[in-house]
């Protein structure tokens, strides 16, 4: 298991948000344990730059050899910049999914809902598998 | 709770993800499965399959039992020669395709998907009963270990003595493999030259030991259901439960030619069969390759383009390493020669039709 990032906010959903603390704009991406559990991923839907997200909508998917799952907004705003590299080369979310993998950036309004700690993450993704 | 195989402790060590497949706990995917997959094309993959059925087929009329009991003609199957063949319902209704081997000393072994076994058996037994045969069903006892690419036969000489350069596609023979006694059989559902080695469950450990060793030098790896599946695809190979089902007949999948007319006696499904032979089907199976880069997958509606007619539905899908785009396998209405999209989740995605398979090794 890969370890989890310490400096990150997660999300039931296994996706991760940084930089809540330091602006108006923050990151969005899925965490290891989902591109693990998802294998290769070969497509990738990401919400159009310039578009307002509620939070919790289905806002993009990730697709994989064997499954597609859906990317939900873990946090309301205007999508300010999507990750064109990611769009090219969907392989990315596995090898450097806190990284280079990254998805989308919001400009966030309103507060986040639900957030998990790294502890809380890490305690959700070794008791359900 | 699913069934573990014999080689289970070896896929945990080798970090496997495991999942349930009709009832059995198998390795999905060792690392990626695209590295799995291209492996195999490339070099070599080990794969485990343990949980296909192995039903043995004994005694002086096994081989009319099983002319009776199946569609195929397998009492002139010659000792040491395999046949791929199925098993139909009374109504013509495929339930389940098998692989069937004449072992040296005349006997039978069905080989049956691992969701079927158990219902082939029972069938098998029920068919057998005015014959002098028996039917034993051995799959728990069995283990079996593939081994599938262009340098399967260069690793696997390595370790036994057997003539594999003299053993044909769709035979086989007995042979001790890194000294387990093992049924070599030149078979496989990957599109790749292979072998497939049916040993004694407790002998799985050290087979599969000795073929990661032997294989290493050769870029061997071990591959799990993922790869396989998408290896099947590409080479357009039938997937029961996918383009195959009760509900179809051996002529709506295009495979006719399993079923023996000429073959003497009566046989299960021949008086349906008979009557359905020569009426065009309506679908017909097909190949599919997407223009885009989502996935069709099985269950989703092949429409046409222009205004969204259901025209067909996808069996299988996955993105293909071989081609670089998404494939599909689908059965679509015999009239329609194009113009078709697949609606993946509501979005009409347009695909090319072509025909199968999507990959050819080169002989």
């Amino acid at each position: 298991m890969s370890s989890i990032p310490e400096e990150l906010s997660y999300t039931k959903e296994h996706e991760w948000i940084a930089g809540l603390d330091d602006g108006p704009v923050v990151t969005v991406g899925i965490t290891a344990y989902a591109a693990e559990s998802l294998g290769d991923v070969v497509f990738v839907q990401l919400p159009e730059a310039g578009s307002t997200l509620q939070p919790g909508e289905a806002v993009g998917e990730v697709e994989s050899t064997k499954s597609v799952s859906d990317i939900y907004a873990p946090i309301g705003g205007e999508v300010v910049e999507i990750n064109e590299f990611v769009v090219d080369d969907p392989s990315l979310v596995n090898s450097d999914p806190y990284g280079e993998g990254w998805l989308f950036r919001i400009r966030v309004s309103g507060d986040p809902e639900d957030l998990l700690t790294p502890e809380e993450y890490t305690t959700l993704t070794t008791t359900d598998s | 709770m699913s069934k573990p195989t014999p080689l289970r402790e070896v896929h945990e060590s080798l970090g496997a993800t495991l999942t349930d497949f009709a009832g059995w706990l198998m390795p999905l995917r060792y690392g990626s499965e695209s590295a799995e997959h291209n492996a195999v094309r490339q070099a070599a993959g080990l794969f485990d399959l343990s949980h296909m059925g192995e039903i043995f087929v004994t005694g002086p009329q096994a081989g009319q039992a099983l002319d009776h009991a199946l569609v195929g003609h397998l009492s002139v199957l010659e000792p040491g020669r395999a046949r791929y063949t199925m098993i139909c319902a009374p109504d013509g209704g495929v339930l389940d395709d098998l692989i069937v081997y004449r072992l040296p000393g005349g006997e039978y072994m069905v080989v049956a998907n691992a969701s079927n076994y158990l219902k082939v058996a029972e069938e098998l037994t029920a068919r057998s009963a005015g014959f002098d045969a028996e039917v034993d069903d051995r799959s728990e006892a069995y283990a079996l270990v593939a081994v599938q690419g262009p340098r399967a036969a260069e690793i696997l000489a390595t370790l036994t003595d057997a003539d594999l350069a003299g053993l044909k596609y769709y035979a086989g023979l007995p042979g001790t493999v890194a000294g387990v006694d093992a049924f070599i059989a030149r078979t496989g559902y990957t599109g790749e030259d292979g072998f497939e080695l049916f040993v004694a469950a407790e002998r799985a450990v050290p087979l599969w030991e000795a073929l990661t060793k032997a294989g290493e030098p050769h870029g061997l790896r071990p591959a799990g259901l993922s790869a396989r599946d998408t290896l099947r695809l590409e080479a357009g190979m039938p997937l029961y439960g996918n383009e195959l089902n009760a509900g179809l007949t051996p002529f709506d999948a295009g495979l006719g030619r399993v079923v023996k007319f000429g073959k003497p006696g009566d046989f299960v499904g021949r008086a349906a069969l008979a009557a359905l032979k020569d009426v065009p089907p309506r679908r017909r199976l097909t190949g599919l390759v997407a223009r885009g880069r989502r996935v069709p997958r099985h269950g989703y509606p092949v429409v046409l383009s222009v205004d969204g007619t259901v025209v067909g539905e996808i069996t299988s899908g996955a993105p293909s390493q071989s081609l670089g785009k998404p494939i599909a396998i689908a059965y679509v209405d015999t009239e329609v020669s194009g113009g078709l999209a697949v609606d993946i989740r509501g979005s009409h995605e347009p695909v090319d039709l072509v025909d199968l398979p999507f990959y050819r090794r080169c002989m």
